[in-house]
């Protein structure tokens, strides 16, 4: 989780995203941010998202997209 | 000879006035309520007495939001679209500029637009698309105008920190469309998926042959793009066969590997702009979409849109470059070097356009219109305007035009033009700020932003957000002690470029 906050807070300092769970729903987060989130997570985590996932439900908070990396590392 | 704009409306609308012009995912206008609407616009705005002066559309984007464009035009004025996204301080600039005396606004912009300070009156779309269409003023406004009326503002990057308004007239959108038109082969038939956004140029390639062919535009919702199958389910859902995005909406596609879940069954028209199109990502879609038509687009906002194109008709290499291919028809490109000598053969050159395309040049700007609408140099014998692009090309082999590089720090992120500078203008105007500087990282197209001064990487964004449209914020912010400087004193960014890139 720490390595996934820095990521997000790489991206937009200014955001809280441990509070915040609206990320898409308000458009804290936008395209380009969830390519470079994508291609930060596969260098990081060695996980790659498959387009499947890509829905707004798994990127509203820092916790889902977790449970997203969770999720497909242990598939 | 055509002369005006609305005549591809005009001419539309007797034919198919039933038929959709311009739709959202809920709601569309018929090619007849689009005319009606827009003369009604048009005859409100001439009740006010408005004649050639700048009309500010600031609607969210929405098939009303054209129609608005169009009514501007009736009435003998040109638009000025901006968007509800548009930070505020960026539309203050843009109203200093401007001085607006009429902005058209929908409901939901009506209460942002009241804030603001300006000499003029707010008017809501859907009071003024009602009013009573004036036939006999319409007409006279019609024989008044001339096809070098100018049309629309549209408001692009300046390194000086002021966006620069581009100004075009009715006849060069009109070259540009029916050349545009006769490369992509539209028709009645045309199906266009809209992503670009209604405040740049680059929306005229949907707008304009909706109405000359009597075509169909969906405006494609801003949220998809960054959900791959949801938005290739839009496309299919509404049977759309033609798009011209910007080459990163077509990558964030075909990178996520959507292919292997859901394929466009209906696009057979794809063309591209604004970006160089890296051909791994290209090759996905050539091998998801193998019967359809690939077309590479160029050209400047300041030359009405698109004046090269390059219909994809061989492989490429990973390491090759798209070439941007030829001129339209009754456009020239001259290569000029710094000599403002046509380069020897397969030699670099900065990129000028020579046109009808070329539009009125940059909105009370004089300094900055005659740097970039020159003198032809090759020509000393009659007056002869050129655009100089500022971006260096050259001929390959084949002949065909390739793009190399920019003269200065324009970058293309995400599809939009951004100049550094203006980056770094509006840092620096930060009190606790002593010094900015702005790079680009290519590969992974990344803006980032090093400074010097008290003020932390979070305070600095949150600022940076309240002042440049969100396309422009820089993706990675990085506090100096010192900015490193070269001998002459100036910042150094070779070697900042140099240290970022070693550090990944």
């Amino acid at each position: 989780m720490e390595e996934l906050l820095e990521i997000l807070c790489e991206l937009h300092p200014d955001v809280d995203f441990e509070s915040c769970t609206t990320l898409i729903d308000d458009k804290v987060l936008d395209s380009f941010d969830i390519v470079t989130l994508v291609a930060e997570i596969d260098d990081k985590f060695s996980v790659a998202i498959p387009a499947g996932e890509l829905v707004p439900e798994n990127f509203n908070s820092a916790q889902a997209i977790y449970a997203l990396i969770e999720k497909l590392e242990n598939e | 000879m055509q002369t005006n704009v609305l005549e591809y409306l005009e001419k539309t609308v007797v034919r198919l006035p039933e038929k959709v012009a311009f739709a959202n995912e809920v709601e569309g206008l018929t090619f007849k309520q689009v005319y009606d609407q827009a003369r009604a616009v048009g005859s409100f705005l001439h009740s006010k007495n408005f004649y050639n002066k700048p009309v500010v559309v600031f609607m969210k984007k929405h098939p009303n939001t054209i129609t608005a464009f169009f009514g501007v035009i009736y009435s003998g004025n040109y638009y000025v679209p901006l968007d509800e996204e548009m930070p505020r301080h960026r539309i203050e600039l843009i109203f200093e500029t401007l001085k607006p005396q009429a902005i058209i606004c929908d409901e939901d912009t009506r209460e942002i637009v009241n804030t603001f300070n300006f000499d003029g009156e707010a008017y809501l779309y859907s009071d003024i698309s009602k009013s009573k269409i004036d036939d006999v003023a319409l007409n006279q406004i019609r024989d008044r105008q001339i096809d070098t009326d100018p049309i629309y503002i549209v408001f692009t990057s300046g390194s000086t920190g002021i966006p620069k308004g581009v100004m075009a007239c009715h006849r060069s959108v009109i070259d540009y469309i029916e050349h545009l038109c006769d490369v992509l082969k539209f028709d009645e038939d045309t199906v266009f998926g809209n992503q670009t956004p209604l405040y740049f140029d680059a929306c005229l390639k949907e707008v304009y042959p909706t109405l000359k062919y009597g075509a169909t535009t969906y405006i494609i919702p801003k949220q998809l793009f960054m959900f791959p199958i949801k938005l290739v389910e839009f496309l299919n859902q509404f049977k759309i066969n033609t798009v011209c995005w910007v080459v990163s909406a077509l990558t964030m596609i075909s990178a996520f590997r959507t292919f292997e879940t859901v394929i466009p069954q209906y696009l057979r028209t794809i063309a591209f702009a604004s970006e160089v199109f890296p051909i791994k990502q290209f090759n996905l879609w050539k091998a998801a979409l193998p019967n359809a038509r690939f077309i590479n687009l160029y050209g400047p906002t300041e030359v009405t849109g698109i004046c090269c194109y390059y219909e994809v008709d061989r492989e490429f290499g990973l390491d090759e470059t798209m070439p941007v291919g030829r001129p339209f028809k009754n456009t020239d490109i001259i290569l000029l070097d710094e000599n403002n000598k046509v380069p020897a053969q397969g030699e670099q050159g900065e990129i000028c356009v020579r046109g009808t395309c070329l539009t009125l040049g940059y909105y009370k700007n004089k300094e900055k219109t005659d740097e970039a609408f020159v003198q032809n140099p090759l020509n000393d014998l009659y007056p002869e305007l050129i655009y100089r692009t500022g971006d260096i090309g050259k001929y390959n082999e084949r002949g065909e035009l390739v793009f190399m590089s920019r003269k200065d720090y324009q970058i293309k992120h995400m599809g939009h033009r951004i100049e550094l500078g203006e980056i770094e203008v509006i840092v620096n105007m930060h009190p606790a700020v002593s010094t900015a500087c702005c790079i680009f990282d290519n590969d992974k197209k990344k803006i980032i932003l090093y400074y010097v001064g008290d003020i932390d990487t979070k305070e600095i964004t949150t600022y940076i957000k309240e002042k440049l449209p969100r396309y422009m914020v820089p993706n990675l912010v990085k506090q100096l002690e010192t900015m490193p400087l070269t001998p002459n004193g100036k910042i150094n960014r070779a070697l900042l470029k140099e240290q970022y890139l070693q550090s990944k």
